[in-house]
């Protein structure tokens, strides 16, 4: 359900580290808090993000969810096959659900994420 | 925060691992594991089942029953058959809606469908007028509902009864459940007022067919689709049954009623549909404007995704007549257009 090899924010995103690339998505917990997932409002291409700023929204059928920028960076690429296919959020929130990825602009923002374990404890609140 | 009731399916719903969330005072599903789509698309392909045992039920007895519910309500109850439902309109002076109901003409009295957001307030209000009518909640009975093309096949096999000649909006007293042929889903069904004791056993009955059940979630889509209007969203006190588009449930002939004066002066908005050029859902309370002058037009009422057409439809109120409209989006213009309400009708 959170794999070791993520870090995540307290806004249920999770980040994926690939040298100085984070590659970023929605956690299990989001994806099955919003319930089917119908569109996701992607970030453009070369747009620059601080942490904890918003960067698009994911809707479902019921209700929309703002997306938060884990770090600070410069969008690098973004999963358009979600336009055609957003269930692919809670089909595969880790992997064919990624939502971008960005050139890390402030690698000491990682710092202030969370491990998989210190982000389940949250959820348990 | 007042405890929240619960409807004797509960259960069922924690065991089909059901998402649970309060609603008008209820703790009822929203969604199952399916998820709202996989349930809306069964309803329209196959059927699903509802518990709906939040909807008021109160039933109204005496040799004044008649008389009470042609004056509080819109529609003409005195041409009733008897097991026969009419949609109705309880309005208050100014025309605005106190709720919308179902009334049925059952063999030894009337029993009128409530909004569960509303149940207690109509309770209310048609205690305050009841002078020798004796009301009260129809306490000891529930509604369950299925919904869909197979919902007949359905319920004339698990229920053994004879529904070929059961015409929607009448009901079949069978074996102690009160079958109406009625629904919310713009689907052919069937909804089964039933001893809140049986419930469980009726319920399960259908789970063990393989029917999926649908939560609160998938209500809501698929009464969008068909363009059914839904208390808080396209009705409240300030909205009408005619701006609604049901003035055929306003019978100005049958005589005085609550709230007729002021509906004699006709609508004041007009309800209707609007498909969109954009992904993005636009939500209750979104402002519609004009695409010929940019001026306000109107309001969103209830928007939503559309797992038929797979895309967002909105109902809305419209201020003046308009047919290419626009609403702006977290900063983004999108582009609609203005179409009938029902966006689904089903082949009959």
């Amino acid at each position: 359900m959170y794999p070791e090899n993520l870090k995540y924010s307290q806004e249920h995103e999770w980040v994926r580290v690939e040298g100085n690339k984070a590659i970023i998505g929605i956690t299990h917990h989001a994806q099955d808090a919003l319930g089917d997932v119908v569109y996701v409002e992607l970030p453009p291409v070369g747009k620059e993000f601080k942490a904890m700023q918003e960067f698009g929204v994911v809707e479902s059928v019921k209700s929309v969810s703002s997306l938060y920028s884990p770090v600070s960076g410069k969008v690098t690429a973004n999963n358009a096959s979600l336009n055609d296919h957003p269930e692919k959020v809670n089909l595969s929130p880790y992997d064919e659900g990624w939502i971008m990825e960005m050139e890390i602009s402030n690698p000491a923002d990682l710092d202030n994420l969370l491990s998989a374990a210190a982000y389940q404890a949250t959820l348990k609140k | 925060m007042a405890e929240l009731k619960r409807t004797p399916l509960l259960s069922e719903h924690l065991q089909l691992k059901a998402k649970i969330v309060p609603f008008a005072g209820w703790e009822m599903p929203v969604s199952y594991p399916a998820g709202i789509i996989a349930e809306h698309k069964a309803v329209r392909a196959a059927a699903g089942l509802f518990d709906i045992g939040h909807m008021g039920l109160i039933k109204l007895e005496g040799a004044n029953a008649l008389a009470l519910i042609n004056q509080l309500a819109t529609n003409d109850a005195s041409r009733l058959a008897p097991g026969q439902g009419q949609y109705s309109v309880l309005c208050n002076e100014a025309g605005g809606t106190i709720d919308d109901i179902l009334v049925y003409r059952l063999p030894m009295f009337y029993l009128i469908i409530a909004n569960a957001s509303n149940t207690d307030k109509v309770l209310a209000y048609l205690k305050s007028a009841a002078g020798s009518v004796q009301v009260g909640l129809y306490e000891n009975y529930c509604m369950i509902s299925v919904q869909g093309p197979q919902a007949k096949a359905l319920t004339a096999k698990i229920l053994n009864a004879p529904l070929d000649d059961l015409k929607h909006n009448h009901t079949l007293w069978w074996r102690d459940i009160i079958i109406s042929r009625t629904g919310y889903t713009g689907e052919d069904g069937f909804e089964f007022i039933v001893a809140k004791k049986e419930a469980a056993a009726l319920w399960q009955a259908f789970i063990n067919k393989g029917v999926q059940p649908c939560g609160l979630g998938a209500r809501d889509t698929l009464r969008l689709e068909a363009g059914l209007p839904l208390y808080g969203h396209e009705y409240d006190e300030k909205s009408s049954p005619l701006d609604a588009g049901y003035q055929w449930a306003v019978k100005f002939e049958k005589g005085t009623f609550v709230g007729k004066k002021a509906l004699m002066s006709g609508r004041t908005k007009t309800l209707v549909g609007l498909e969109f050029e954009g992904r993005t859902i636009p939500r209750q309370g979104t402002t519609v404007f004009s695409a010929s002058d940019s001026g306000i037009c109107g309001e969103i009422t209830s928007g939503t995704f559309s797992p038929t057409f797979n895309k967002p439809l909105a109902l809305a109120y419209l201020t003046r007549p308009e047919s290419k409209i626009f609403v702006e989006l977290r900063g983004n213009r999108q582009l609609g257009h203005v179409v009938d309400k029902a966006f689904y009708k089903r082949v009959k």
